[in-house]
């Protein structure tokens, strides 16, 4: 190497960094600008994001405080509902008993109570991002890369604003549950609504639809295959990153693993992941079951 | 139902970026290979001007790529002219506002679709009362006679299958079914039969036919099947290139092509089916004799009523029996027979 640098130029030998001194005062500025923001508007912020507090407190103290019956029988009921299928109603039943004998119930609770707030979250604010991204190309354009850093960018980085601004705690982590969760809702609601037929909507516009009515009627039911797996996918991000989210304040099996992950507790490690692995089998199977269900007229094809 | 005709005036559509600036040129005489190869622009439609009929049928008919399926989606805007005026009832449907087109839509047009187009999470009544849906007439009005008709078009007790569970010449009923239930003057068919099977599409055009006997709406029908131009067409057009070739009756088109492009297709044409008896009588002479034949009758029926009853000479009488001309099987037969080529027919 030293070779080839002593007949190069420095220049193109050495990469022409822009120097320490410059680096410095422009990480110096932005660092302070940012913390003189969370500064003066830090409470404001407070204010705005106190009823996801109040909600997720609501229902962790929900699911914590009501009798285990009680919760395993509401679930059994919902998957089966959701599902109607009576090997995912079973597995369901047994899981959540395996794990209630180990111990894990309530901290298994209070990640449920976390992932179904960032879920709902996650569709209330990913649905009509899509639809707005499938009516308009600039929107779409201008989005997508915003999407792309969302999911790229390693969640460390980005818990480091979350953390400045909301401090340590549920909502925070909340927060950074959902930016990493959100994505797949957007696109597939997007591409779900952009793959709608060009003739079915022809129709819609020749029976004088408005644009309501053809998202009503027309583009929303049949997008929503490719919706529900949206849904199941930002379920599943979702419990990927309450472990993550673990590191910034948020209780339940997160909380265990990183614990076990400190102090090099294998079997405690294991116990609670696949706690998790169990609720997202759950949450995967009823949503998937759902999903074929809402799409049975299309099963039975004519020859 | 008062129907009213629809006035196609002076109609161009140049698809893409900069279509207007092309208009003049196109009057001028630039043609569609050159515009294209010149200005990347596709010449869809130039100078149509298509009177259709009241109450009647209008056929137009061409191959792929010929405009017919862009020239029906002017008639309710599905898509915008380059320049010309479509006129339904004094009214140009290419100046219309947005809600105004919107209501028009809604309350003068329907359409079927070559391809169906249904909805495929709606049941078939679902799909049927669609447009009234969009109106907002209330669900128990509108279903009333969405049943009414999907009984007329053979599919009661399908009600509730899903389009998926029903075979194509069924979804097409419920197409058609769904296009009547909006109680719509104008009925736009845009190949709505094309995908069809033979025997079905004819099952389905005495569905409309029968249908149209009492509802007098008009109807444009777009299809690329001379045989089935001629059934339905009170009025057919012929389109080659985004441009009308000839437009006349069934008749007119199949006894005087305009060009050798019109006289290939005409060629294959069962012309008993097609002429009349009354354009190829003689003028009378002396006593009506032999059996009477009602104005109107085609050649292949009069010809199987003559043999039937081992005559061979008849004549033609209009609707209060009044005799009007004459004919004798020979020259049946000869109208029938399809002339070598048009060449020998000019030459004759």
């Amino acid at each position: 190497m030293a070779s080839i640098c002593s007949v190069l130029p420095a220049l193109l030998c050495k990469f022409p960094a822009i120097d320490d001194g410059t680096i410095r005062l422009a990480r110096k500025t932005i660092d302070d600008g940012f913390k003189g923001f969370v500064r003066s508007y830090g409470d404001a912020i407070d204010t705005v994001v106190q009823p996801l507090q109040w909600f997720l407190n609501y229902l962790e103290s929900l699911f914590v405080g009501s009798p285990w019956i009680v919760i395993l029988v509401l679930m059994v009921a919902v998957v089966y509902l959701g599902s109607r299928n009576v090997n995912i109603t079973i597995g369901t039943a047994l899981s959540m008993i395996a794990i209630g004998l180990v111990g894990l119930w309530n901290d298994t609770m209070i990640t449920l109570a976390m992932v179904t707030v960032c879920t709902l979250i996650s569709i209330l604010i990913g649905i009509p991002i899509g639809i707005l991204m499938a009516r308009s190309d600039r929107v779409q354009s201008i989005v997508n890369p915003v999407l792309d850093v969302m999911q790229t960018m390693p969640s460390f980085v980005y818990l480091i604003p979350v953390v400045m601004i909301f401090g340590i705690g549920k909502v925070p982590g909340l927060i950074a549950v959902v930016i990493y969760a959100v994505p797949p809702m957007i696109r597939l609601t997007n591409l779900g609504i952009r793959l709608v037929d060009q003739e079915v909507l022809e129709a819609a516009d020749a029976f004088g639809s408005s644009a309501w009515q053809k998202l009503k009627n027309v583009q929303m039911p049949l997008a929503l295959p490719t919706i529900m797996a949206g849904i199941n996918q930002t379920i599943m991000m979702s419990l990927a990153m309450v472990v993550v989210a673990s590191m910034i304040g948020v209780g339940g099996l997160g909380k265990n693993v990183l614990q076990a992950i400190a102090n090099q507790f294998f079997t405690v490690g294991f116990l609670n992941g696949f706690a998790l692995v169990g609720i997202a089998i759950i949450f995967d199977r009823t949503s998937q079951a759902f999903g074929r269900r809402l799409q049975k007229h299309s099963e039975v094809i004519h020859g | 139902m008062a129907s009213h005709a629809i006035e196609v005036k002076n109609l161009y559509k140049i698809f893409g970026p900069n279509g207007g600036d092309y208009v003049d040129a196109v009057k001028r005489g630039l043609g569609k290979a050159e515009l294209n190869e010149k200005h990347g622009h596709v010449l869809g439609l130039q100078d149509i001007n298509i009177s259709m009929p009241a109450g009647g049928v209008m056929v137009v008919m061409g191959l792929s790529g010929s405009g017919k399926s862009t020239l029906i989606r002017h008639i309710n805007r599905l898509i915008d002219p380059t320049a010309g005026e479509v006129l339904y009832d004094g009214v140009d449907v290419c100046k219309m506002s947005d809600n105004d087109l919107r209501e028009f839509r809604r309350h003068k047009t329907a359409m079927v679709f070559q391809k169906f187009a249904l909805l495929p999470h709606r049941t078939v009544l679902d799909n049927t009362v669609y447009g009234l849906e969009i109106q907002g007439v209330g669900k128990a009005e509108s279903e009333k006679r969405a049943r009414g008709w999907i009984e007329r078009v053979g599919l009661k007790g399908f009600e509730n299958h899903y389009p998926n569970q029903l075979s194509g010449g069924m979804q097409q009923r419920v197409g058609l079914a769904r296009a009547l239930t909006n109680d719509a003057d104008i009925l736009l068919m845009d190949e709505a039969y094309s995908a069809l099977d033979p025997l079905i599409r004819v099952d389905m055009q005495s569905v409309l036919l029968d249908l149209q006997k009492e509802l007098k709406k008009t109807v444009v029908f777009i299809t690329h099947d001379l045989d089935e131009a001629l059934r339905l067409g009170d009025k057919i057009a012929i389109l080659r290139d985004g441009r009308v070739v000839q437009q006349g009756t069934g008749q007119q088109i199949v006894l005087s092509p305009a060009d050798d492009y019109i006289t290939a297709f005409v060629k294959e044409v069962n012309r008993g089916r097609v002429i009349n008896v009354e354009t190829i009588m003689r003028p009378f002479s002396g006593n009506p004799e032999g059996l009477p034949l009602t104005m109107g009758t085609v050649l292949e029926s009069a010809a199987r009523a003559m043999t039937g009853a081992h005559v061979n000479a008849a004549h033609v009488v209009d609707e209060n029996g009044r005799p009007i001309g004459a004919l004798d099987l020979p020259t049946i037969i000869s109208a029938m027979v399809t002339p070598t080529s048009h060449e020998d027919k000019r030459a004759a």
